[in-house]
């Protein structure tokens, strides 16, 4: 245990220090992998952890987003008020959302949470009075907790990191608790878990809503990072991206969303120096990883955590 | 004090086909109710019936005198009934303990908890190896279910049954599929349960059937053909012609 | 009161191009268990072939009949060589899918370029019908009564053919038909091929009010996804009358509110998901 704990900070540390040796290019490039890193550990509560696979996760990402952009440049209000109301609202859609998801189950309940993101998608397009439709909403700032000034992106990526510590440390210890054992158990058992006692409607809705919960908290930094947003983020691709990571990273283990992020937001990155392509270089790379590593590659690491610090019982 | 289990006139009709047909049954407290009949008399639609995996079209069910026909699955639990399946229906993935350790969390407050951690030194634990002690697989407690065998899997489901403290206990087909000294094994470890959980066990195993059985229920084409003492039931020309007639 | 007409007619086109796109998709979903993501793509294919076919001079028709065996054969490849190696992974299948969609849709901007590609109704059906005192658009009806004969030609094969009634047996009980000698795979790959060929078909019939452009497949599929939905899975009658309930909300929805044209599609979904969660005429659980 104790080793694991020093791992850690170590860990922590050494991306603390980064910013010191990199430019601002790869700062930033930090900064935009730990919000997918968030959004995909999000997306993984359902996924990996509920075995409910969601197709519409961006919707939350999106409306948070959205939410604090919209507020911001109708109303002018600060970041202090946004970013609550921003978090509260989208945490209500996906509440709603989840109800109307989980009246399914199985395939269906992924046709649902895709057809509802393609909506919010449909209504970001058209809807221009109210989102500026296509050419999406600028022109925002970011947040100065404290009086720290988070323009400069050394300063931003701590925050970032600090927000996604939190954040994983949270999701980590959901998954770790009683509610997160008798989800893994729903996923696996469902009629023997009901059987049990356990209401497992009401467990995979409460997931769902902390899934929404921590991809608003994405969504809000994800704004902070680039102010601005365009429709294209609450996309079938978007959602889609999310998945890779939490497929491609391994489903069910807390360093695989991680770990595809980096994998992801890397390759994506690399390969937009190129040519448009990355569609097909997307859907390859879904293909090649659901054909032949349909367990991602945080099963390999969990192998070698196992033998190094003993697994839980 | 009520019947541990009352079924009363029980009615199910898949696409025309009737599967059970006004059912009855009583189980008082403690009973030891067996339920037999050949393939295909709906002894599993009966069970599925009174754990509420489905739903009726007519008749009531009550446990211990509380009608339950409305009540979901999950809340049925919480009423003293527990179940075991025909089909091994355990978290393969997970450790001998963890499985109990699931069952205990069931029926507790403690389900609901969202962030403090489960630990392998948790009380849960200990309580889930004393339950796997009482099936004799203590020491495979921490080995995961994929990994021992079939027989051992079956005893396992007792414990997850068992750990629950029921009152009402469902063995839907306990020694399908096991060897003889399996059989044995698991054949004592239910007759050793407690006197004050009612049993009502379908299985086709007669010579174990009959040893454990107090009462029967013999069921054909979704009817209910013969009710009542071991012995009375056992030589009613009537079970005899359901048995030989095949 | 013309403007009634106009938009009555398009909703019809449209929900008979949505039967198309959609009566292909419930037919895989209900069998095979697959929700087929790549259909939107297969239609948007369907479009793009056709519109190169009339390019090269020949009519629509050839057109659609070289759109149908073009995209049932891509059906036919994309079950036997991906879907069926992940036969069980139901999951698996369905992200199969989704990757398919993403390199068909690059696939087609690098063929077919970034520009929409116009596609014309034949000579004879562009100018309007005058019936009543009013002006039909031609094709629209035409349309409508294309889907209306691949309706009635579905009917038929489902109802009275050995075909269908292994595809109804095996929409019913996939074990039991098995058990019974239904041969499964070879059942599979027939039904992915003809819901291919569906989609493909939509997309040609389609052409002339939709055009072939980048993003037809993202625009096509949710609407395929919301009538399967609230038709209910399962069962191809509830497909057919759901499609012309969604035709009719989304043409008067854009016609009338453009805006809200999307929450307009969402209500009648979300309406009948919370009531009947099996949809309007479903008998099986997904």
């Amino acid at each position: 245990m104790m080793k694991q704990s020093l791992i850690y900070v170590g860990l922590i540390l050494v991306l603390m220090i980064l910013p010191i040796f990199f430019g601002e290019y790869y700062v930033n490039l930090g900064s935009q992998i730990m919000i997918a890193a968030i959004f995909a550990a999000s997306l993984n509560l359902l996924v990996g952890y509920g075995g409910l696979t969601s197709l519409g996760h961006a919707t939350y990402l999106g409306l948070s987003a959205y939410a604090s952009a919209w507020l911001f440049s109708r109303y002018g209000m600060s970041h202090a008020y946004t970013a609550p109301i921003a978090l509260i609202f989208t945490t209500f859609v996906g509440a709603i959302f989840g109800w109307i998801s989980l009246r399914a189950s199985g395939l269906s309940f992924l046709m649902l949470t895709l057809a509802l993101s393609q909506i919010i998608w449909g209504i970001g397009y058209r809807w221009v009075d109210l989102t500026n439709g296509d050419n999406g909403i600028s022109g925002l700032t970011r947040p100065t907790p404290f009086g720290i000034n988070l323009e400069n992106s050394n300063n931003f990526y701590w925050f970032c990191l600090l927000i996604t510590i939190l954040c994983l440390f949270f999701i980590a210890r959901v998954v770790n608790s009683p509610f997160g054992a008798s989800l893994k158990g729903t996923r696996d058992q469902d009629k023997r878990m009901s059987a049990l006692g356990y209401n497992v409607w009401k467990i995979r809705w409460i997931t769902f809503v902390l899934a929404s919960f921590f991809g608003a908290v994405s969504g809000l930094l994800y704004i902070y990072l680039n102010k601005y947003i365009h429709p294209s983020v609450i996309s079938i691709t978007s959602s889609a991206e999310a998945l890779l990571c939490v497929i491609a990273g391994g489903a069910g283990t807390l360093a695989g969303p991680i770990l595809g992020s980096i994998l992801i937001v890397l390759l994506k990155n690399y390969v937009s120096g190129f040519v448009e392509r990355w569609n097909m270089l997307l859907g390859i790379i879904f293909l090649f990883i659901v054909i032949f590593m349909p367990a991602g590659m945080g099963p390999g690491f969990s192998q070698i955590k196992k033998r190094w610090f003993g697994g839980k019982p | 004090m009520s019947l541990a289990l009352h079924v009363k006139d029980l009615k199910k009709s898949f696409g025309g086909i009737a599967v059970t047909q006004n059912v009855s049954l009583e189980v008082a407290p403690g009973e030891r109710r067996l339920i037999i009949g050949p393939n295909g008399a709906g002894k599993t639609t009966l069970f599925a019936q009174i754990t509420g995996d489905l739903k009726p079209d007519s008749g009531s069910v009550s446990i211990f005198g509380k009608e339950v026909i409305q009540l979901p699955v999950h809340a049925r639990a919480h009423m003293g009934m527990s179940r075991t399946y025909q089909i091994i229906t355990l978290f393969k993935k997970d450790t001998l303990a963890h499985n109990v350790v699931l069952s205990l969390l069931g029926i507790h407050q403690r389900k609901r908890n969202l962030f403090n951690p489960l630990l392998s030194n948790d009380v849960l634990y200990d309580q889930a190896i004393e339950f796997l002690d009482s099936v004799g697989l203590k020491n495979q407690a921490f080995r995961n279910v994929s990994e021992i065998s079939y027989g051992e899997q079956r005893r396992v489901e007792i414990a997850l049954a068992l750990a629950q403290n029921p009152k009402l206990l469902l063995l839907d087909e306990p020694l399908a599929g096991l060897s003889q000294d399996e059989r044995v094994m698991v054949s004592d470890l239910i007759n050793n349960i407690s006197r004050e959980v009612a049993i009502v066990m379908i299985e086709h195993d007669m010579e174990m059937a009959l040893a454990f059985a107090e009462k029967i229920l013999v069921l054909q084409y979704g009817k209910v053909i013969v009710d009542g003492d071991r012995d009375s039931v056992v030589n009613d020309p009537k079970t005899q012609e359901v048995y030989l007639g095949h | 009161m013309q403007f009634w007409v106009i938009q009555t007619l398009n909703s019809l086109a449209l929900g008979g191009l949505l039967f198309m796109l959609s009566s292909g998709f419930a037919l895989i979903f209900g069998l095979m268990r697959i929700a087929n993501l790549t259909h939107g793509s297969l239609f948007m294919i369907g479009a793009y072939v056709a519109a190169s076919v009339l390019r090269g001079g020949y009519s629509l028709v050839v057109a659609a009949l070289v759109a149908m065996v073009v995209v049932g054969l891509l059906g036919a490849v994309i079950e036997r060589f991906i879907l069926r190696s992940l036969s069980g992974n139901s999951q698996g299948q369905v992200l199969a899918t989704l990757g398919l969609s993403f390199i068909a849709a690059d696939a087609c901007l690098m063929i077919w370029g970034g520009d929409p590609i116009p596609i014309n109704a034949p000579e004879m059906l562009r100018a309007p019908l005058q019936m009543f005192g009013f002006t039909f658009p031609t094709y629209r009806l035409v349309v409508l009564g294309i889907s209306m004969i691949s309706a009635l030609l579905l009917y038929l094969l489902m109802e009275r053919t050995r075909l269908g009634a292994m595809i109804r047996a095996g929409v019913d009980d996939m074990q039991m038909a098995r058990a019974v000698g239904i041969p499964a795979s070879q059942l599979f790959t027939i039904v992915f091929s003809l819901g291919a060929l569906l989609a493909g078909l939509g997309g040609t019939v389609g052409g002339p009010m939709l055009n072939a452009y980048p993003g037809l497949d993202a625009d096509m599929l949710p609407l395929a996804l919301i009538v399967v939905i609230l038709g209910g899975v399962g069962s191809l009658v509830g497909t057919f009358v759901a499609s012309f309930i969604i035709g009719f909300i989304y043409t008067f929805g854009i016609a009338l509110v453009p805006d809200l044209a999307y929450v307009i599609l969402f209500l009648p979904m979300v309406l009948v998901i919370a009531f009947r969660p099996s949809g309007l005429f479903g008998s099986i659980r997904a």
